[in-house]
Parts: structure tokens; sequence; C-alpha cells
């Protein structure tokens, strides 16, 4: 008997897909070793052939694409239409396992879903697993700030739904592109949400803090606005992007959407730099994930570098300038 | 306008104040106090900022142990009206289908609300979905992710939302729920008018009799997500620290970064 299908939802943002896709196909292939469905990138809407290809090279074996009786009369759906074209479909297929990104968007999507299919949801996992012997989907997840991991599974409700962190697994391709099924469907639920977009503000040109590879980050340590003007310059040399801690935002140095940590953004960087963050324990939530962390601070006791791979006990006034050169 | 504005809250264990057992690596519970839920500190606060600008009532509900009162009652010295506990044995070990369950079946018993403010999340579970979840229960549309009211009508609400590269400005009609994130303003303090008046006001307790509810839906038995393992997180191994003059260190950041591949030249 087949374990039933695991599904992926199709994350699109202005069209592009969201590369937090490709991680749970890729990783969806991997479980898939246990189970015996197959994998099924559900998505909303049109695909085009170059993404069709993309998203058959990570591993989707099937692609379902939904559409609502009209076309959305705003371009792109909502959460709350979203939620419910998932929701006709998976009560027709019956997959066993539906993972989305946990992004904005899928972390509106997917309660809404898990309610009208009266399951289980777990957030924000950072590793997923399959019990060989039950076929049940191990979910593991940071609880507590970050301070403990605890596993979940949803035994008996299906399907066993998870919204999984960007970035915590690889986007490794699984095979060379091929024409895979596109199967459409049209359920009616146009025109469902109550709610009404006046204006989109996209921040920068496509600034966002998780997507970056390298995040330069600073604290109350760096003393004043102006440093960040010497972090944007470090960043700017290694393609990365600024981040900062609770502190430097509550005093207004810098913008809420910077802020990395339990109330701001988490962060896995391929390197993260923290210049003048002590380390408070909420800080440390949104960041402890990044693959190197390079600390600098002038107290040698801060709790940082408690974490950090590489520490510099010095002033980042004189460090960081010096890096810079030589990075020209 | 008068709006029945409805703040649902989390007593939570102040997460920056939690220490872990070396040994067992286990979290040591013990002596760290309990606090309300920082964003639902920014939700009351909203809806507190929302009373003030158009006139209406707060109601607040939470569920927990008996001691959860505490949130509730510092929420009625700053103007809330009247508070709710859902506290029972039979709500204990849920997880948030069964905790959506038990607070939609609440507020279906406690009364009629325009606006519905949730914290974007609680900062023990960290999970964002009981929120979402009531609205689904209540069939209620939600807002996620608020970071501001900017328009109260009689027939709908103005609001900015965060999304992952910006922010939206969202026209929801009431009522909604609304999940909320760090608001501007700080929670503010109470005032000895505000403390002395919240004396009149009781905290009422509710149990699943009271609300209706399937006890079979709350709580542990209603859960059908379980937590098999607890464990704490890998350490990561010794810091190397690079040390010198400035020249030997900003070298070796360099080589640091050309090892990991993100400078090359």
């Amino acid at each position: 008997m087949s374990t039933g299908d695991l599904w992926v939802f199709v994350e699109k943002r202005e069209e592009e897909i969201n590369p937090v896709v490709f991680e749970l196909l890729a990783k969806g292939c991997l479980l898939n070793e246990h189970l015996s469905g197959s994998v099924i990138a559900a998505c909303i809407g049109k695909l085009k052939v170059s993404q069709r290809d993309m998203l058959s090279s990570y591993g989707a074996e099937k692609v379902i694409s939904l559409f609502g009786e009209e076309e959305a009369s705003h371009g792109s759906y909502d959460y709350i239409e979203i939620a419910e074209l998932l929701y006709a479909a998976v009560k027709e297929s019956k997959p066993s396992i539906l993972l989305a990104g946990a992004t904005f968007l899928g972390r509106s999507v997917m309660p809404l879903l898990a309610v009208k299919l009266g399951t289980g949801l777990t957030a924000d996992c950072t590793e997923l697993e399959v019990d060989p012997e039950r076929n049940i989907l191990l979910q593991t997840r940071p609880a507590f700030g970050g301070n403990i991991l605890a596993t979940i599974e949803c035994a008996v409700k299906r399907p066993q739904m998870a919204t999984v962190r960007p970035h915590v697994f690889g986007m490794d391709m699984v095979r060379r592109a091929c024409k895979i099924e596109i199967e459409k469907r049209h359920y009616n639920v146009s025109g469902i949400s109550p709610l009404k977009v006046l204006e989109t503000v996209i921040e920068k040109e496509k600034f966002d803090i998780t997507e970056s590879e390298v995040v330069v980050s600073g604290g109350r340590g760096l003393g004043a606005s102006a440093g960040f003007g010497l972090l944007e310059k470090l960043a700017h040399k290694l393609n990365g992007v600024v981040g900062a801690s609770r502190g430097a935002v509550d005093l207004g140095w810098i913008s809420n959407s910077h802020q990395v940590g339990q109330t701001g953004h988490t962060v896995n960087p391929r390197l993260y730099i923290a210049c003048g963050i002590s380390g408070a324990i909420q800080h440390l939530a949104g960041m402890k994930g990044s693959e190197t962390i390079i600390a600098i601070n002038e107290d040698p006791d801060a709790p940082i570098f408690e974490i950090a791979d590489y520490g510099i006990v010095g002033d980042l006034y004189e460090i960081l300038p010096k890096i810079i050169e030589r990075l020209k | 306008m008068g709006l029945e504005i409805l703040v649902c809250m989390k007593q939570v264990p102040d997460t920056q104040k939690v220490k872990i057992d070396p040994e067992r690596g286990t979290l040591i519970r013990k002596g760290v106090p309990s606090i309300m839920n920082p964003f639902d500190e920014s939700a009351l606060e909203l809806a507190l900022e929302i009373k003030e600008a158009v006139g209406g009532r707060i109601t607040v509900l939470s569920m927990g142990i008996p001691d959860a009162e505490c949130i509730l009652r510092d929420s009625l010295t700053l103007g809330a009206e009247k508070a709710y506990l859902l506290t029972k044995g039979d709500f204990a070990g849920a997880d948030t289908l069964a905790t959506s369950y038990t607070i939609s079946r609440a507020i279906k018993t406690i009364g009629k609300y325009d606006l519905l403010l949730f914290g974007k999340q609680a900062i023990d579970g960290d999970t964002a979905q009981v929120g979402p979840e009531v609205s689904a229960y209540l069939d209620l549309p939600v807002v996620t992710f608020v970071s501001d009211v900017i328009k109260v009508e009689k027939r709908s609400v103005v609001v900015e939302r965060m999304i992952d590269n910006g922010k939206q400005v969202i026209k929801a009609p009431i009522p909604s729920v609304l999940t909320v994130v760090k608001a501007r303003q700080r929670l503010r303090i109470p005032t000895i008018d505000g403390i002395v008046s919240s004396f009149e006001r009781n905290v009422v307790r509710l149990g699943p009799d009271d609300i209706g509810a399937d006890i079979k839906r709350c709580g542990l038995k209603g859960s059908p997500t379980r937590v098999k393992k607890i464990f704490s997180p890998e350490g990561k191994g010794s810091t190397s620290y690079i040390e010198g003059n400035l020249e030997q260190m900003s070298a070796e950041f360099i080589d640091v970064l050309k090892h990991k591949g993100l400078y090359r030249r």
C-alpha cells in the first residue's frame, strides 16, 4: 500500500518561485526514500516552462496547478484564497505530508488550512526525518527562543503538515530536468477573501535579510547610528545585508526590518558578523543557525563569543576600516 | 463608535531569564518569572490606542494555569473591562489545534467582537499559529503580522502588515482577527486610578462546560500532534580568537572569508 504523496506548496513572490520550495522538494525526495508515494509540487496559478523544469530538477515528480474559477482580480491570490484552493485540492487527493516554507505567506496559509483539515501543524521546523518503521514524519523545531529543540509527530491525522525554516536544508539538484506532468485543477473559490490590498511597499530593492548569504549586524556597542554606515560598507563589499540587534533598533538607529532575533527576523546565512552585539538570548535565537559566526566586541565576556566560531576582542571602529580597506 | 475589542493573551516564562542546566541540557524553569507574552503586550497596547481613538470596550482572554490570572489583572488595571481565564485540567497539554478550538469556543460563548487581537506568537512556543487558527474556527478573516492600525471605520479597519520583503496596507472588514507583531509603542504602565478601579472587576474562570466545549477536542486528548522528544541544541565548537595587531587581525579575517568562499582574490 502506498504511504501517500508528499506535497510541497510552491510559494511565488512576484512570479518568482521562493528558493525554499526547492529546498523542500530536495528534502522531500530524501524523505520519500522511506515512503512510497510521489513528491508533488502544488502551485497556485500558471507556471513558466523554465519554472516547471526547475521544480522537476529539484525533485518534483508532478505539478498540480490550482486555479480559482476566475483569475484573481488583483493578479495574485492572498493567503486566505490560497488556503481555500489548497484545501479543495488536499481534500481531493489526500496527500500524506504537506510542507511549506516558514515564510510570512506559509505561516499565514498553513494554520488556516490545518483547521479546515482538522489536522496538526508543526511550525518553523529545522529538521525533518521519517520514522521508517511507522512511516511517520518526525518534525523537529526550536522552542523557548531556540533554547530547546522538540521533535513532534502527528501520528494519526493526515496530512502531516509542517512549515519549514528557509535555508536549513541544502538546495541540491536531484536530477536532470525532465518534462513532468502538469495537472490543472479549477476550484470555485474566487472572490472569497474579504481583504483588500491598498498598497504594497517593497523595502529597498528586494531587501530580504533572511535571503542573504552574509549578514553584518550591529548592536548597542556601535555607540551611535553612524556605526551602521561602516557596517553597510562591509556588507556591500561582501554582497551582504545589514542586520541589527533589538537594542539598536529600539534606540532608533536603524529600522526594524533589519532586526535579527526572537522579535525580529530569523536568519541562517553562511556568514554572520556580529559587531558590538553582546548576545542576549533573544538575539542568539535569531542567528545561531548561521553557518559561521564572527563576533567583534570590546567585552571579552560578551555571551556572543560563546556561540561564535571566530572572535575578535577589540574596537570595531579600528578593525572594520582595516578590513574594508583590504577588501578593496 | 464603540467597538468591542478582544485581546487574547498568554502567560509565558521570561525566556530572557531561562537558563539551561548544563549537565542535563534541560530548561531550568524554577525561579524564572512569568510575564505577559511581549507580542500580546503589543496587541493590548494597540487595543488601548484604538479604544482611545474611537471608543469601545476591551475584553481580555487567556488560557493557562490559575496563576495566568496575573496578566489578566494587569490588563484590567490598564483599561480592559472584562477578563476571562480558561483554566481546567482538561485544557492542559493542548497543541495549537486544540488550543485554538478551545479559545474559539470561549469567544463564541462570551460575546461578539469587532476586532480580535492576538500577539503574532508566544515567545515560549513560537508557533504563530493560534491567532490564524482561531480565525479559521470562527470563520472570520485574519490579517497576520500586523505592525500598525492606521484607521478604524464603522465597517472596516485599515492596517499595515509585514511581508517577507516589505509591507502591505490592508483593508479588512469588521469583524476581523489581527495578529500583531511588535507595535510602535511599548505597553503603557497603569495609573493609580486604573489600579483602583480594576479592584471592582473580576477575572471570570471558565471550564469546558461553560463554553460548551467537547473535551475530546481540548487539551492533550484533542491534540493531533505530540511532542516525542525534547533536547538541547548541540553547542557550537570552541571559539577561535583572532588576535594580534590590526594588520594581522584584518588579514586573518580575510582568510576566513576566503576559506568560506565568500571572497575571492
